[in-house]
């Protein structure tokens, strides 16, 4: 740790930073911050920062309140912007009490002790995911009509839309992220007016959660500074696409690929097919964290690409799980993609408990179902294949169903299990009570 | 800066213009003991190397050359300065000094000899740079360089860079990487590396992604090989 320190240190007199900001995530993955100066900057690498833990989602009962930043020194980086014409850097915190144990309501904690419980049985987690945001004009948030997504442009799926501000906004954020070491595999104009995906290159699972947090701040900020509302929303409009974080996940074992079988009809070892089921069988109970929004359950419907029913399947966009053909002799390239989550749930906790839930699988043996071959999106009710297990329609079935789920209770540890259903419930009831426009629209001339 | 403590006192006042202009901080001492008080005196003036010459009484400078090596720390590396026509006193003694010069030797020699026996005994605090066609590692600074402009690099993406770039042309594997920059046990195990080298050439951006070249099915090198050189 020494050395790392030392790294910072020198790299902020050398390249006269001014400010140092500290990141960190709360329970509902709302990214938080300080910023401090280099002159504080030894005293606090050292020993942490005190600050008032009850001000935090999530974090403290008041009267347990102060808690510790640490930064990790590894994560030091100098930002693509400057403030008051002097070079920034951040580094990704973790929460500690005073006492220096970690803090169980941090979700990167969650997430590492998960890492930790895979890396005793050999295994090391690796994710990939697809990030889809809308870019809104401005007006959106202040316009005469209140609130309401004005998308920038109309353009789908492939067009090219070379000269548009979204697109060339677009661009900028993947040049940004390369030159910060977010190496961007793919991106593109997504189906939706003004909806946009980039999909990152695969990291270890806590680098990854630490990047898609870093990524939403950079597309958000770049934005801004155009005038553009960015807006990772999971469904901002009716009728449209939302935006979803599908991920690519995969396990390797001694330093190979632990999903792949080239003998194997799918390809896929009997590791997979074990996580696989695992994470299908766990997938409803997860759900209230991986889709944690009310709004996000207006994404999960059928129609639009986003997963409705517990399933499988190579090639089946509709599928909750989908096993990427994998091209021969790519071995270390066997992966699964999990397409529930979208694009505004904690990644922490999320790839937490879909890691558990397939190591869960693996070791109780559970057994795959078949795969659906037909296309869901299609099939009226009484015809899947699979037993016609859904995802939970709302946040308050989700949340229903995670009250009673060991698994969840056990992996986020009893302090976020609990304020999380807590929370959930408190904003399940803010919205039921609320007169919608669309109640009004229906029911007012004729009721 | 490096020190350097020079015997005997008074030592040869052009030899000891010539260290300083070559950036040494010099002082002369009388004999051994002097030397150990003043170091022990004074924690900064560590010694990075000591000057013996040999040329007023060279039964003197290697008494002085022995006292220094049968020390209870011994003290070095040691540089002699040696009378040309004495170049055999040399015979028998290699093991009482590091490097020799006479005093035949031309301008900027002894800079030259003493810097090099600095980087070699890995004492020395001057900077040292690591070049490779556009980039440039400090490793004092921690800095480092691409076509001028400094590269925002993490700790571990630098530690990389420094350990590929200090041994270019040479083929390393994932687990050699893992174990050499790495050394510890982390949650991505080898693909680590890969991560990290696809990071480093995201930031060495698209013109120079291709200092660090993947070798197929056996790891990475940093620059191109010694065994085929590429045409650029």
């Amino acid at each position: 740790m020494r050395q790392e320190a030392d790294y910072v240190l020198r790299t902020v007199e050398e390249r006269g930073i001014r400010f140092v900001q500290l990141w960190f995530t709360d329970v509902l993955g709302t990214p938080k911050g300080f910023s401090i100066t280099p002159a504080e900057l030894e005293h606090v690498l050292e020993e942490g920062m005190t600050f008032d833990g009850s001000a935090i989602d999530g974090f403290s009962r008041v009267q347990e309140a102060d808690m510790l930043v640490a930064p990790d020194a590894n994560t030091f980086q100098i930002l693509p912007w400057q403030v008051d014409d002097a070079p920034v850097a951040r580094m990704v915190c973790d929460i500690l009490n005073p006492d220096l144990s970690p803090f169980e309501g941090c979700p990167r904690h969650v997430l590492r002790k998960a890492l930790r419980r895979a890396n005793e049985r050999g295994y090391k987690f690796f994710a990939a995911p697809e990030i889809e945001y809308f870019y809104f004009a401005s007006d959106s948030l202040t316009g005469e009509h209140g609130v309401r997504p004005i998308p920038l442009d109309s353009g789908s799926y492939f067009d090219l839309t070379v000269t548009d501000l979204a697109t060339e906004l677009r661009k900028r954020t993947v040049l940004t992220l390369e030159d910060m070491g977010i190496p961007v595999e793919h991106t593109q104009h997504e189906d939706a007016p003004s909806q946009h995906e980039i999909d990152l290159r695969y990291t270890d699972a806590l680098t990854m959660a630490d990047t898609i947090m870093t990524v939403r701040l950079i597309v958000k900020g770049l934005a801004n500074e155009q005038g553009v509302h960015a807006s990772f929303m999971p469904k901002p409009m009716t009728n449209q696409q939302g935006s979803g974080m599908h991920t690519h996940f995969s396990l390797f074992k001694n330093e190979e690929n632990a999903f792949s079988d080239p003998d194997d009809e799918y390809g896929l070892s009997e590791v997979a097919k074990k996580f696989i089921a695992g994470v299908l069988y766990f997938a409803p109970e997860i759900t209230a964290v991986t889709n944690q929004w009310v709004n996000s359950y207006k994404r999960l419907v059928p129609g639009y690409e986003a997963p409705v029913n517990v399933s499988w399947a190579r090639n089946n966009r509709s599928a909750l799980v989908r096993v990427p053909v994998v091209r021969d002799g790519i071995a270390d390239a066997a992966r699964i993609e999990y397409r529930a989550p979208d694009a505004a749930c904690n990644p922490y906790l999320t790839f937490a408990l879909i890691l558990e839930a397939g190591l869960k699988g693996i070791e109780d043996g559970l057994v795959l179902p078949e795969e659906a071959v037909t296309n869901l999106y299609k099939i009226s009710h009484g015809h899947t294949s699979d037993d016609h297990r859904q995802l939970p329609g709302d946040l308050q079935a989700a949340v229903d169903l995670m009250e009673k789920s060991e698994l969840a209770a056990n992996v986020l540890g009893e302090h976020v299990f609990e304020w999380f259903i807590k929370n959930k419930r408190s904003e399940w009831a803010g919205f039921a009570e609320q007169v919608t426009h669309y109640e009004l629209e229906r029911y007012l001339p004729s009721l | 800066m490096d020190f350097l403590a020079c015997f005997p006192d008074p030592f040869p006042l052009m030899m000891m213009r010539e260290l300083e202009v070559g950036g040494f901080a010099v002082k002369s001492f009388g004999d051994v003991e002097d030397l150990i008080n003043h170091v022990e005196a004074d924690e900064d003036s560590s010694v990075s190397a000591v000057v013996v010459s040999t040329l007023s009484s060279p039964e003197t400078g290697w008494a002085t050359c022995r006292s220094l090596r049968t020390a209870k720390n011994p003290i070095g590396p040691i540089l002699v300065v040696v009378q040309t026509t004495r170049i055999s006193d040399l015979e028998m003694r290699d093991d009482l000094y590091d490097d020799f010069v006479l005093d035949s030797m031309v301008e900027g020699e002894m800079s030259y000899r003493a810097a090099h026996l600095l980087a070699k005994s890995g004492k020395s605090r001057r900077p040292e740079l690591i070049q490779h066609g556009p980039l440039i590692l400090n490793t004092e600074t921690y800095q480092a360089l691409l076509d001028g402009k400094p590269l925002d690099l993490t700790y571990m993406e630098y530690e990389l860079l420094k350990f590929l770039a200090s041994r270019p042309g040479k083929v390393f594997t994932r687990d050699t990487l893992l174990s050499r920059v790495w050394g510890y046990e982390y949650f991505g195990g080898a693909r680590t590396v890969d991560v990290h080298v696809r990071r480093l050439r995201a930031k060495l951006g698209e013109e120079h992604a291709n200092l660090i070249d993947t070798v197929r099915s056996v790891g990475y090198r940093f620059g191109s090989s010694r065994w085929s050189p590429k045409l650029h």
